[in-house]
């Protein structure tokens, strides 16, 4: 049983962290910068937990009562702060304390040194705050401040290094590309206020979230609340939302540059938890997106072209860390897809075990970075005989991606794919077809850049690091690696320090077991029921759902599909061999920037080391030519040379009018002034003579 | 009478007889300071005092605080001087109190003419106090002059660049405005049904349509309009902003954003809407069109700028657009008005107050030290100062709305009235914070990230003097991010009477 104050506890806890590191070991006794870091690992135990509790609780259907604050009272519909302790809410909690709470730990021997090591601190603990309040807040208000509160510490950690332009860039790109989407999300706010006197009416507040899940429901005889063309929009505004925090097309492009920030920052921000959000919140909303089906199959295509295409740039990327980004925004796809199909409890399977195995894989990265001084995988190669505990558990985290019986991604992608394959009525057939071969070739372009990205880094011959890669370029590494002390982008092939290996191998660990969290419906292993998590998410929604809404998928496990995707994963990864496994070999003698075997692509290649020129579209010709030079350009002139002009010209005629009509007269001789007077007199004489 | 005594007269008055004092006693530079720092303190409690004692309570009194004594008298009409503060007034109250002690801080290094400067900086204080507490329009409308004098002082003897055209031109756009105004008030004065300058009794329901009045109630609204858009400024009026806040020198960019704008948004709110209910909802459209220009011109426009000072100017003008949006949320044609729209206008003119003044102060700690405002030039400057980059970072991302912090409150309070009237055009205005984020983040990119410059090798941080009026802008942002019902809740008040009037009631 958890009290209410436990459940607040998880969320104020790290914030806690946040303001003693910010407001008291930062600024008067950075000496001891050491301590923030443990603050925030002491913080985030205890909030994981009390997240077990509440899991525990909500599993058990033990809910406590959850009071709610007032925070603004705007007549039909109030802000509340309360706590919102769905399934949902639970199992997003639990990933986003142990996730964090891994990277922290290796954060202590990653960040060690750098100068910045007590807002390196605070700035995750603000994150991580604002993600626990995001997951936890029953008012959609209040959870689209922590959705910008989760963006703009996700901007201070990608620009933690805030002197290299790089670095700067890319935050700034992250914030505002994603502030794109968040406008959906405001807009859908505003409709919600829009209609808050007939939430009002039916003793409801717009606001709440439970309340808009009930509001798709018909009301007697006039109908729900939301429906029709008014829920499109709505749904279709809070997807934007998710699409720019998710890293989904068309919104992308910023999630790769987001590899400018420190490694454990990718791990936690830009691959297990922030990025996550966007399918919580579609999550979160999902009674309603059920009763949007046009809403839906957006959802489905989006996740699904996302998936594909965002796995045929990861082929050939040779920064490691952009591999895994592109990975990263395909796997975030497959977790859309699986929403749009009706398959919520799969989506948040697969964000659960991609949370582990994703994470693992970064602090893997972060991990190679520490002994080569570069991410370039062309500059790796041979580290499995000196980082064996590394290797073995980015094989592991790497397999688990890929799919392969029985590590964790297997499990939560074959729900995936079976739900694509059945269909399930929730969309129109041809969506969940065009979905299924979409994900289906996204399985077996990841399981070839996996491996890939495995042999270049691991297997062969060392290829000389950061060294040889400041040699052939003859510019700064960009590695992470330049605080470490003394050892600016230094080489020192070894295993990183214990500090950071054990946490990975936690995850590791995950990894390998977290599938059986959703066990298949014939066993019971380890002391899970079957389908457990799949169950869970079904009972936290079904109550709410209307007897006409269609019905969640719940996909069984099929054997058909899993040995169809795991062939077809084989292919890749037997491709994948092929051309690295050996081929690598070819890297050891002379460096300078060998062939790719995949150059042989020609064009092909290019458009998809050049991200199909999308980057290149929205930069160059959207914001900066027709966008800054033409658009604003036009504006700034109109202002500079019309708006402001006018004034000018108005005051030059009143000068000019003054100086050429009325300045003469002012001669200063007595005797005209005289005349003047006398004449007028004169003529006022004559009229009153007159009249 | 307030049962403290004549609280408001004290607040209003306290700086410019401090003026007197320094200029009659104060005689080095130093004691200048302190004596201007000394009222300016006082000042800041007496008006917290006005603030919190304001009583909130249900059956309280519009208006508080209030004194009264005649002035003058023609035939049966009366010109009192009136002071009070209603919920509107009485946070606009707090807010100059805060921004003058910020002003007087940020002018510490200021060693030519020392003594003037001060004085004049007094004297500001005393005639935008006097426009917030006014309830006599004759009174209200002297102040708004009062305050032309000492604004263009400062802008033209302590400021840069063309500093006596843009002090000139400052000037005259005011004027125009309020020739208009002055128009505006001699015919309510020759409209003897009205028989009042008294703007308690003028808000009264009714008042002003109570009789034949001599030229239509339509023209009397525009004509404060006018006076009121200019001085927000509201595009197309708006071009003298840009000049005033570059030329000007830190503390006058202070008071300017901080307060000066923020009596065009009062006037808007008291005498527009407050006076002239059904001229404003019958015009409400034309409030939100230039609203909705103004948020994306201006932000438009900010976006080219390469001065920081234009660039934070240019954001104002965006800034203040989303005062006449959410003014214009009173255009409502279905459904009940919320108080939403009015008061996220009204919050707006706070938060941009100390954001901007934070904004202001920051960019002039900058210059003072840097010696360059041109954003090219600058770069790498956060790893040098880290508390001048904080504090910009932190008023920056107030700016763009970060929930948290005070501008996210304002602004979705005016989105969330204003969509209830006008969802199109508010949705379009919505982009503006697409821009906000833009405009922003990349001036911080240029001017504060990116490799240390050499030349900026020696750059100090922010001295205690210089922090102090940073921190305390950043605790006002943070506070009220975090707990803006201490300020909705009097604004409220204030609003209430004005939206039962608006929603038909007595």
């Amino acid at each position: 049983m958890v009290s209410e104050a436990s459940v607040w506890a998880i969320f104020l806890l790290p914030l806690a962290a946040f303001v003693i590191i910010a407001l008291v070991i930062r600024p008067f006794f950075n000496r001891y910068a050491g301590l923030s870091g443990l603050l925030l690992i002491a913080a985030l135990a205890v909030s994981l937990f009390l997240s077990i509790l509440a899991l525990g609780a909500v599993a058990m259907g033990q809910e406590p009562e959850l009071q709610a604050y007032r925070w603004l009272d705007l007549g039909d519909a109030v802000i509340e702060l309360s706590p919102l302790l769905d399934p949902l809410t639970a199992v997003m909690a639990v990933v986003v304390t142990s996730v964090s709470l891994m990277v922290q730990i290796y954060s202590l021997g990653y960040m060690k040194g750098d100068p910045g090591y007590a807002r390196y601190f605070a700035y995750m603990a603000l994150f991580t705050s604002a993600m626990l309040g995001l997951v936890l807040v029953a008012n959609i208000l209040v959870l689209y401040a922590f959705w910008e509160l989760v963006g703009v510490s996700s901007y201070l950690l990608i620009g933690f290094w805030h002197d290299r332009p790089a670095a700067a860039a890319a935050a700034k790109k992250a914030f505002i590309i994603t502030r794109i989407g968040d406008l959906g999300l405001l807009i859908a706010i505003l409709y919600l206020f829009f209609q808050a006197d007939e939430f009002a009416a039916a003793g409801m507040n717009a606001f709440h979230i439970p309340d808009i899940w009930q509001a798709v429901q018909p009301l007697g005889a006039g109908g729900a609340i939301l429906a029709g063309t008014g829920l499109t929009w709505l749904t279709l505004g809070i997807f934007a939302a998710a699409v720019g925090k998710s890293g989904q097309f068309p919104l992308h492009s910023w999630l790769p540059d987001a590899m400018e920030g420190p490694t454990p920052v990718s791990a936690l921000i830009h691959a297990a938890t922030m990025v996550a959000a966007g399918v919580f919140l579609v999550g979160r909303f999902y009674p309603v997106f059920l009763a949007a089906e046009s809403t839906l199959t957006v959802v489905a295509l989006i996740g699904a072209f996302t998936a594909l295409m965002a796995a045929t740039m990861g082929l050939v990327m040779n920064d490691i860390k952009r591999v895994m980004a592109y990975s990263t925004v395909s796997q975030l796809g497959y977790m859309m897809a699986a929403l749009g199909l009706g398959a919520f409890p799969a989506a948040i399977f697969h964000l659960v075990t991609h949370a582990s195995f994703k994470a693992l894989l970064f602090l893997g990265a972060g991990s190679v970075n520490h002994a080569t001084g570069t991410f370039n995988m062309q500059y790796m190669g041979g580290l499995r005989q000196h980082m064996p505990l590394t290797y073995l558990l980015v094989v592991i985290g790497g397999l688990s991606l890929v799919g392969i019986f029985p590590l964790s991604g297997f499990w939560s992608k074959d729900e995936i794919l079976v739900s694509a394959w059945t269909g399930g009525g929730v969309v129109e057939p041809w969506v969940s077809q065009a979905t299924l071969i979409m994900l289906g070739i996204g399985v077996l372009l990841t399981a070839f850049y996996t491996l890939r990205m495995i042999y270049m880094t691991f297997h062969g011959e060392f290829r000389g690091g950061v060294e040889q890669e400041q040699l052939d370029t003859g510019a700064d590494s960009h590695g992470d690696d330049v605080q470490d002390t003394g050892d600016h982008g230094g080489l020192h092939l070894a295993e990183s320090p214990v500090v950071m290996v054990a946490p990975m191998v936690i995850l590791g660990i995950g990894a390998v077991v977290l599938g059986f969290i959703s066990n298949p419906q014939w066993i019971d292993l380890f002391g899970v029921p079957k389908h457990w998590i799949t169950e869970l998410f079904e009972h936290g929604v079904a109550p709410v759902l209307s007897s006409d809404a269609p019905h969640l998928v719940l996909p069984k496990f099929s054997l058909q599909i899993a040995a169809i995707s795991t062939v077809i994963a084989l292919i890749g990864i037997g491709l994948a061999t092929a051309m690295y496994a050996r081929g690598s070999r070819q890297y050891s003698s002379a460096v300078r920037r060998d062939r790719d075997p995949l150059e042989a692509g020609g064009p092909l290649h290019r458009l998809l080391a050049e991200k199909y020129y999308i980057d290149a579209l929205y930069e160059d010709a959207v914001v900066r030519l027709a966008f800054y030079r033409a658009f604003a350009g036009a504006i700034d002139w109109l202002d500079k040379n019309v708006v402001d002009r006018i004034g000018d010209v108005i005051a030059t005629i009143f000068r000019n009018v003054g100086r050429i009509f009325l300045a003469p007269l002012q001669t200063g001789e007595v005797q005209a002034y005289g005349l003047a007077v006398a004449l007028g007199t004169l003529i006022i004489l004559l009229g009153f003579l007159l009249v | 009478m307030s049962p403290v005594g004549p609280l408001l007269t004290a607040t209003v008055f306290l700086p410019a007889v401090g003026a007197l004092v320094i200029l009659a006693f104060a005689r080095s530079d130093r004691s200048v300071r302190t004596w201007a720092l000394a009222v300016a303190l006082v000042d800041l409690v007496l008006s917290l005092l006005v603030f919190s004692m304001f009583d909130r309570s249900d059956g309280a009194a519009r208006f508080q605080f209030v004194e009264q004594f005649s002035w003058f008298s023609v035939d049966t009409f009366k010109a009192s001087y009136l002071l009070g503060v209603d919920g509107l007034s009485a946070p606009l109250v707090a807010l100059t109190g805060l921004l003058g002690i910020c002003a007087i801080l940020a002018s510490w290094h200021v060693d030519v003419r020392v003594r003037e400067h001060y004085i004049w900086l007094l004297v500001l204080q005393t005639s935008v106090m006097g426009v917030f507490t006014s309830l006599d329009l004759l009174l209200f409308f002297l102040f708004w002059e009062l305050e032309l004098v000492p604004m263009y002082m400062l802008i033209s003897i302590w400021g840069a660049g063309r500093k006596e055209y843009s002090a000139m031109k400052f000037l005259i756009f005011t004027l125009l405005g309020s020739a208009f105004m002055l128009v505006a008030i001699v015919a309510v004065f020759l409209t003897p049904e009205i028989g009042t300058f008294n703007m308690i009794e003028l808000s009264q329901a009714g008042t002003m349509l109570s009789g034949g009045v001599l030229i239509p109630l339509a023209s009397l609204f525009w004509m404060f309009f006018i006076a009121f858009a200019i001085k927000l400024p509201t595009w197309p009026v708006h071009t003298w902003l840009p000049d005033a806040h570059t030329d000007a020198p830190t503390a006058a960019s202070v008071m300017l954003a901080g307060v000066l704008l923020k009596m065009g948004g009062y006037g808007l709110l008291r005498i527009n809407v407050g006076m002239f209910p059904d001229q404003a909802e019958q015009y409400a459209w034309v409030l939100v069109a230039l609203g909705v220009i103004s948020v994306l011109y201006g932000a438009v426009v900010t976006i080219r700028q390469t001065d920081l000072k234009r660039l934070i100017a240019y954001s104002s003008v965006s800034h203040m657009g989303l005062v006449m949006l959410g003014i214009g949320s009173i255009g409502i044609t279905q459904g009940t008005l919320t108080s939403a729209g009015l008061n996220g206008a009204a919050m707006q003119l706070f938060t941009h107050g100390t954001i901007t003044g934070l904004l202001f102060l920051a960019t002039g700690l900058i210059y003072d030290k840097a010696h360059t405002r041109y954003i090219p030039d600058l770069g790498g400057v956060a790893g040098r100062m880290p508390i001048v980059a904080t504090a910009f970072l932190i008023a920056g991302l107030a700016s763009l709305g970060l929930p948290g912090l005070s501008g996210f409150v304002s602004e979705v309070l005016v989105f969330l009235g204003a969509f209830r009237a006008y969802p199109w055009p508010t949705a379009l205005a919505v982009l503006g914070i697409v821009l906000a984020a833009g405009y922003i983040l990349w001036m911080m990119e240029r001017a504060f990230f990116g490799r240390p410059r050499e030349r900026f090798a020696d750059l100090t941080d922010a001295n205690l003097v210089e922090a102090a009026p940073l921190v305390l802008l950043v605790i006002t942002i943070v506070g009220i991010g975090v707990y803006p019902a201490l300020l909705t809740e009097v604004f409220e008040i204030g609003l209430e009477p004005m939206i039962r009037v608006l929603n038909g009631g007595g």
